[in-house]
């Protein structure tokens, strides 16, 4: 039966997320874009609201199970309040997920009580490599079986917390296949570049650049289960953050247009400024509701899960954009300044199109 | 608990909705288009015995069950969205009421509604129509002119005017013994305060049919002209009250036609959304035929130019159809639902003309042939970002929600 009413218990988590996202991640977010740096005490707080410990089983070490769905609630607010410090929150989960999604049990009982059962620790993934036409199915890094082992060689990027990661799930071609591997800390043959990436946005964000130059994992650091679940879960959370972003910009923009004067009457007055806001609204409304389908649908395990998570992020790739860019506009001169978050909201809402594989729900 | 899942029941009439359009509306479709102002009373007649056979009676699904979770907005959206994948034009021809037993399901009285609606339930198909727009004004409904004044007398209501882009007025007032819902001011000093909707009920003195208009698509769908002339009609024929309330500017009359508009919106919607599934589906069939397929999953540098556009069109066809279906959802549950109504509305108006020029773009000579029907729903699909409140309306609606503006300090 349809229904567009989150229960009881994801509305607790959403407006725990959302004091959080906004009395937190928001009132940090500009300095922390500034200066380069997240607060630790910022993100061990977000950690204690307990959103990926509430989708691992008790089993290990969690408290719930993973819902796609409740995961998107979560992940739009946080992202609402600040994508750095959303995307901070959660980067252990893209060690999590795909263990809990593709791993074996052996893998889910020694890999995940570390991670789930603790404070905040870098544990991270590797997916996205430095080129124009990246396609998480059709990877450049490759493994190769070698005796008891595999040998992974390529480049990575957009690696987050990779310099201090305790461990790390590595996405390479098996047999033209893409697959997940665990790759730890300090593994021969793998450079982590000190130097952080610099990117147009996400500052505050320490990425780095992963080289694998013939890296052994033993053939147990192979997770058997497939891969387009891992890639669904991350479209799914990207494309609940670009919802999260574009609210944000909206929010923003719709507050500042109803307070600034123009021609003796307020900006939103204006017809052309108004129209655009019910655009935005339209828009950012509508993504939302092809998110929650996406996460319904992997709930659900619906056969066509994959499709329409693909659906959903690519609309919330092009939603994001024209929303942020939408607000710098309605601040006009205003907007192009740092001190309005609406410039660095589009500069993150630019990066959606490449950030798939930087959340996972 | 958010679901998407089609409710069994809902799923078992989208079935038997999907049979009547393939067999009963497709293959005419191009006949009745080429024969605007013919009647298509095989599908009428069918349509009717259909719905009285399955026991419903009208398109008014705020009637019958009260108790337990109301689907009846939701089904009806469902309905109109397959029946217009059919045909959109051929829909507006579905007897069982439609926009006029909208106004009076949602301003109506119990006895009204009895009065109005049951004639739907009749042996012969019945047909309704809302007479809103007039030769000077369409969106600005403040401005009508059309006056209603009381003879205290006779007990009556004296109508005077003239109402322009009736649809299926003419099978409300000639064909079938229907009614139109006419809206006319009580009070012309009163603006917005004074409006009053009006049930003129078939071959009433007074009133007449004048033109029938040829219009870019929906032609199986008569659009007439109506003139009241010292048209008479039974006091109890207002809705709502004949207190003008000015006091505190109230405008009564006014937000029973916005009320109308949140039940009926949406469902101009989906008939928006049916017409863009059709053509979407077309499109990839022809394509297919061609050896073209899409390549979902694969990054937007890694796709042609055809995948780029069949894959956006399915994110506008699907958010499009999600919000309609939250808003009648709202509707069903009793929660206000201008905002949503207004929201699918404007995105569904615009996917559905995005959707369709870019389909006979993409199949060049062949999406501009008469041959298929790909153009035909090119010209169907621009009336849905104009009747129910124009894109540039509805924008205004949604905007002065967002905003907490009144109309009068958003223009």
């Amino acid at each position: 039966m349809y229904s567009f009413e989150p229960s009881d218990e994801q509305k607790m988590l959403v407006d725990a997320a959302r004091r959080y996202a906004t009395a937190d991640l928001r009132a940090a977010a500009h300095d922390a874009e500034e200066s380069k740096e997240l607060p630790p005490k910022l993100i061990s707080k977000g950690w204690e609201l307990g959103v990926l410990q509430a989708s691992i089983p008790e089993t290990y070490g969690g408290f719930g199970e993973r819902s796609a769905v409740t995961g998107a609630l979560a992940a739009e607010e946080l992202a609402c309040g600040d994508l750095a410090g959303a995307l901070a929150v959660g980067t252990p989960g893209l060690f999590a997920i795909p263990i809990l999604l593709a791993g074996s049990e052996e893998q889910k009982k020694q890999h995940l009580p570390p991670v789930i059962a603790a404070d905040w620790k870098p544990y991270t993934a590797a997916l996205i490599e430095p080129a124009f036409d990246f396609d998480p199915n059709d990877l450049k890094t490759t493994a190769k079986a070698e005796g008891g082992d595999y040998v992974l060689t390529g480049e990575k990027t957009l690696v987050p917390f990779a310099a201090q990661a305790e461990a790390m799930i590595v996405f390479a071609a098996l047999k033209k296949e893409t697959r997940a591997f665990i790759v730890p800390k300090g593994a021969a043959g793998l450079t982590v570049q000190e130097e952080r990436e610099k990117w147009m946005g996400l500052n505050a964000l320490p990425f780095h650049r992963v080289k694998l130059d013939g890296v052994k994992v033993p053939k147990s650091n192979l997770l058997p289960g497939n891969f387009a679940p891992v890639l669904d879960a991350s479209r799914v959370a990207v494309a609940a953050m670009a919802v999260g972003v574009a609210r944000a910009a909206f929010d923003y923009a719709r507050d500042y247009a109803k307070d600034r004067d123009v021609f003796g009457v307020k900006v939103a007055q204006k017809q052309a400024i108004a129209f655009m806001l019910a655009e935005m609204a339209t828009e950012i409304e509508a993504i939302r509701l092809l998110v929650w389908e996406a996460g319904w649908a992997i709930d659900n395990k619906k056969e066509d899960a994959g499709q329409k998570a693909y659906i959903a992020a690519t609309g919330a790739i092009d939603t994001v954009m024209m929303v942020t860019d939408r607000a710098v506009q309605i601040l006009g001169g205003h907007g192009y300044i740092r001190e309005h978050p609406v410039e660095l909201f589009m500069r993150n809402g630019r990066g959606f199109a490449m950030f798939t594989g930087l959340a996972m729900v | 608990m958010i679901d998407f899942e089609i409710p069994e029941k809902i799923a078992g009439i989208k079935t038997v909705v999907e049979t009547v359009a393939v067999n009963m509306m497709r293959p005419v479709s191009r006949y009745f288009d080429e024969h605007e102002h013919e009647i298509p009373w095989d599908y009428i007649n069918f349509m009717h015995t259909a719905t009285r056979a399955m026991g419903g009676s009208s398109m008014s699904p705020g009637e019958g069950k009260k108790e337990g979770p109301r689907f009846g907005f939701q089904r009806l959206a469902v309905m109109v969205e397959m029946l217009s994948w059919g045909d959109a034009g051929m829909y507006l021809d579905t007897p069982g009421g439609m926009l006029g037993s909208a106004a009076v399901s949602a301003t109506g009285t119990p006895e009204q509604k009895e009065r109005f609606l049951a004639r739907f339930r009749g042996e012969k198909p019945t047909f309704d129509a809302m007479c809103m727009t007039e030769p000077q004004c369409g969106s600005d409904t403040s401005a009508i002119r059309t006056t209603a004044a009381l003879d205290k007398e006779k007990n009556q209501w004296v109508l005077n005017g003239e109402k322009i882009f009736v649809t299926a007025g003419h099978k409300a007032m000639l064909d079938s013994e229907g009614f139109l819902v006419v809206w006319a001011t009580i009070d012309p000093s009163a603006g917005r305060a004074g409006m009053r909707p009006f049930v003129v009920e078939a071959r009433t003195p007074g009133c007449q049919v004048t033109k029938m208009e040829h219009k870019l698509g929906i032609r199986a769908s008569d659009t007439v002209s109506i003139v009241l002339q010292d048209c008479r009609v039974p006091f109890e024929n207002i809705l709502g009250s004949a207190e003008v309330v000015s006091t505190d500017k109230a405008t009564t009359g006014f937000k029973g036609a916005m009320a109308t508009f949140d039940a009926t919106r949406p469902l101009v919607a989906a008939q928006a959304i049916g017409l863009a599934r059709a053509t979407l589906e077309m499109l990839k069939e022809m394509l297919k035929e061609r050896g073209v397929t899409i390549r979902y999953g694969l990054p937007r540098q890694k796709l042609t130019s055809i995948e780029k556009d069949v894959i956006d069109m399915e994110v506008m066809l699907r958010s499009a159809w999600w919000l309609t279906l939250k808003a009648v959802w709202m509707m069903d549950n009793g929660k206000p639902n201008s905002l949503e109504s207004s929201m699918c509305k404007v995105r569904a108006g615009d996917v559905v003309n995005r959707i369709t020029q870019k389909a006979v773009e993409i199949m060049g000579p062949l999406g501009y042939s008469r041959e298929y029907l790909l153009e035909k729903w090119f010209r169907d699909a621009k009336i849905s970002d104009i009747y129910e409140g124009t894109g540039q309306i509805n924008r205004l609606v949604v905007a002065r929600q967002l905003l907490g503006y009144r109309s009068s300090e958003l223009r």
